[in-house]
């Protein structure tokens, strides 16, 4: 069969996702792009007895060289030269689109585009001549509407058409006028001269954007013969231009694109639409924010109470199998290891999948609603100060609910930094499996003030995570300098297509069982042998004596570390499950008390305070300590898989634990001081 | 004609046009590729000090934070 490779390209909110849904059937190979955090998508599309391979290339606006994005796709086009690039305009915003599809006209890029939301365009009075505008650009122009699949298959038969055709020479048709039309075919000739240079890359391109001093086409030139002519040419240009010549180049192509290109191929003026009137409610000072916060709360109330009834049968499941496993097993480790090792641990992965495919789907419906960029305009100003960008504040209310779910919602941050930012304090934010150790400690040891110091829990949580985001931005230099500044296209509100939404969510936990669920499964076998072994020590006929096993000679090992706070060993086995999660921290102390790891909390809650484990000063430090140390093993699989490093992970783990020892220790420094015990 | 100011000072629903962007050769470019070009028309939406602005450029909706709003330089048009 006759293969074609083809790319899809746009400016975000266009459809994208969409289309790539369309083509494939939405059966996509995700992935990363190689050595980025960015997220690859590819898929297949047989029409006509061709077997196109689609490529999803970032959202963008532009193809410069400054974001991760951008050269991902313009490194995408120019390198690999796929057959077809399908260019993805939204009808409803010609102008600003026509942008991007001139960056790939220039590129010597086989565009066809697709001219998607006629729907809406239509809906806002706008009327777009697409044959005109396909014989103005010299390329292929397909009205659609994604959301309806109109236009697919002209679509398919328009990519296939283009590969055969393979056109080129269509760069050339965007005039820049005097003296750009003299200087930049001046540079291309230089450049033709170097063969190498000139068979892999279009020489009019390079020239304009040796124009825009683009760093890395400058150091790719670099290399060549001409390089030392090329650079004369363009002092000599910057001598009659001025410094800045890219922002004169934007200027000129969207000089082109209103003054050119629009009046031939677009009649409509600018109403005032549904948009306006939703903005000045949901944008407005004062019902802004309230109206986030209820639209918040509605999110975090669907994702966690639909989910748990699933997360529940996951885990009554693979319990239910772990009990089959052991009565048929006639050999206990083995049975143990089955049980507790395997399914157990599969349980435990899998009670994560539901919360995480309802956050996204619930994300995705505010994201695809257009309502997601305005949440970020509401708390830009907060966040700012803070330290932090707009749009983290959802990733840190997610946190409240489980921390990751929330680090993946950090997507929808685009620079790198403060997106790693927003990650490394996410932690911070109180989950919810974390409420049971408060509880058990609280009630155990700190009497009528149990619901004072659970609440305090969360407000520390969050004085910590403002403190620590100030912190990191101003010692580390990676993160030094503000937070990027707000520039954000807040897109139409429109309803969001159910079938893409869904299989974003779909995407989502694949991601999560894949990447996290591997290392959270072996972390967790890893336990269970910790805790069962030696055997013959740890199993006494029907007793399990958890003192023998190797995670209590971990403990008293560990002990002296934990001393300076008034931990004793059992806390501090209790912390070391807790690392792998927290819901482990009570059913530990349940089992290391003796009662069984099925203990109702208010049983293990009267042992514990029998037991004398806390006095109420330590017990205060030990719920802050399981506050402020890594949340859990998922969380830590998680940061690994989003940060695409090892670096980052092991530096939140450990600012982690030094910092819940710092504060551990300075309350039972502080509280002894002032007379408690 | 009247004086010109930064677009952060604009009142809502008033249009000006920009004429000169303020600010690094980053900042300047990224401006100009969403859109904010000289001699453009914008239109604040949507501005709620000390918070950010909603700006309609060539037809679409940016929010800009104040700070880079007061680093475009506009010339409000008269009659609005």
């Amino acid at each position: 069969m006759e293969k074609i490779r083809v790319a899809l390209i746009g400016n975000p909110n266009v459809g994208k996702s969409q289309v790539f849904n369309n083509l494939t059937g939405g059966r996509a190979h995700v992935g990363n792009w190689p050595g980025k955090t960015v997220e690859k998508k590819e898929g297949t599309c047989v029409h006509k007895g061709v077997e196109m391979r689609i490529i999803d290339l970032p959202g963008t606006y532009s193809l410069t060289a400054r974001s991760i994005d951008e050269l991902i796709a313009r490194d995408f086009i120019v390198e690999e030269k796929p057959d077809v690039v399908i260019d993805i305009v939204d009808a409803s915003n010609l102008e600003r689109n026509l942008y991007l599809t001139f960056q790939l006209l220039e590129l010597g890029a086989n565009v066809v585009i697709v001219l998607n939301k006629q729907d809406i365009a239509k809906s806002l009075g706008y009327e777009i001549d697409a044959k005109e505008l396909s014989k103005l650009l010299e390329v292929p122009v397909i009205p659609t509407i994604a959301t309806e699949r109109i236009g697919m298959e002209e679509l398919k038969d328009a990519v296939i058409e283009a590969a055969r055709v393979k056109e080129k020479g269509r760069e050339s048709i965007i005039h820049y006028g005097k003296p750009y039309d003299e200087i930049i075919p001046k540079i291309a000739s230089i450049l033709q001269r170097d063969k190498e240079l000139s068979s892999k890359y279009p020489v009019r391109w390079l020239a304009i954007k040796i124009l825009e001093s683009d760093e890395e086409v400058l150091k790719l030139v670099s290399k060549s013969p001409v390089y030392d002519e090329v650079k004369l040419q363009l002092s000599e240009a910057k001598k009659i231009l001025g410094e800045d010549i890219e922002t004169a180049l934007v200027e000129k192509r969207y000089s082109i694109i209103s003054e050119v290109i629009l009046p031939k191929a677009f009649k409509g003026a600018r109403p005032l639409t549904l948009t306006d009137l939703l903005d000045k409610a949901l944008l407005s000072k004062h019902l802004g924010i309230p109206i986030f916060l209820a639209l918040w709360w509605a999110l975090f109330r669907f994702t966690f109470d639909v989910s748990a009834p699933f997360s529940g049968l996951m885990d009554i499941f693979f319990s239910k199998l772990g009990e089959i496993a052991s009565t048929y097993i006639s050999d206990q480790q083995l049975a143990s290891f089955v049980a507790d090792g395997i399914f157990g641990g599969l349980g435990t992965v899998l009670t994560f999948l539901p919360p995480i495919y309802f956050l996204f789907l619930g994300l995705a419906l505010l994201e695809d609603s257009g309502y997601l960029a305005r949440a970020a305009f509401v708390m830009d100003r907060m966040m700012y100060k803070l330290g932090l960008h707009g749009r983290s504040f959802i990733p840190m209310l997610i946190g409240f609910g489980c921390n990751v779910p929330a680090v993946m919602a950090t997507r929808t941050i685009d620079r790198e930094e403060d997106r790693i930012l927003t990650i490394l304090v996410n932690p911070l934010m109180s989950c919810s499996a974390r409420l049971p150790i408060y509880l058990l400690i609280g009630t155990a040891v700190l009497g009528v003030y149990a619901a004072a110091g659970t609440y305090s829990m969360y407000i520390l949580g969050i004085a910590l995570a403002i403190l620590m985001a100030l912190l990191f931005r101003r010692t580390i230099p990676y993160f030094k300098g503000k937070p990027s500044p707000l520039i954000l296209e807040l897109p139409l509100y429109a309803a969001p297509a159910i079938k893409t939404t869904l299989i974003h969510a779909w995407e989502r936990g694949r991601v999560f069982l894949r990447k996290a669920g591997t290392i959270i499964l072996l972390v967790i076998i890893a336990v269970w042998f910790l805790s069962n072994y030696p055997w013959e020590a740890v199993h006494q006929g029907e007793e399990v004596v958890i003192e023998n096993s190797y995670v209590a000679m971990l403990g008293k090992i560990l002990e002296p570390v934990f001393l300076p706070l008034g931990f004793n060993w059992m806390a501090a086995v209790a912390l070391f499950f807790g690392f792998l999660a927290k819901e482990a921290v009570v059913g530990t102390f349940a089992t290391m008390l003796g009662l069984g790891g099925e203990a109702e909390i208010g049983e293990v809650s009267t042992a514990l305070q029998s037991a004398g484990v806390f006095t109420p000063l330590t017990g205060l430090a030990f719920m802050a300590f399981s506050l402020i140390y890594i949340p859990c093993m998922a969380t830590v699989g998680i940061i690994h898989r989003e940060t695409n490093s090892w670096k980052w992970t092991i530096f939140s783990v450990a600012y982690g634990l030094v910092l819940a020892y710092v504060v551990a220790l300075t309350i039972v420094t502080f509280g002894r001081l002032v007379g408690f015990a | 004609m009247m004086a010109t100011i930064p677009l952060a000072m604009l009142q809502e629903n008033r249009e000006a046009v920009i004429v000169e962007v303020r600010g690094g050769m980053g900042l300047t470019r990224r401006l100009a590729e969403m859109g904010f070009t000289n001699e453009t028309r914008v239109k604040v939406l949507h501005s709620a000090p000390p918070g950010p602005l909603l700006v309609m450029v060539r037809g679409s909706r940016i929010a800009l934070g104040r700070g880079i709003a007061m680093k475009i330089m506009v010339n409000p048009v008269e009659g609005d």
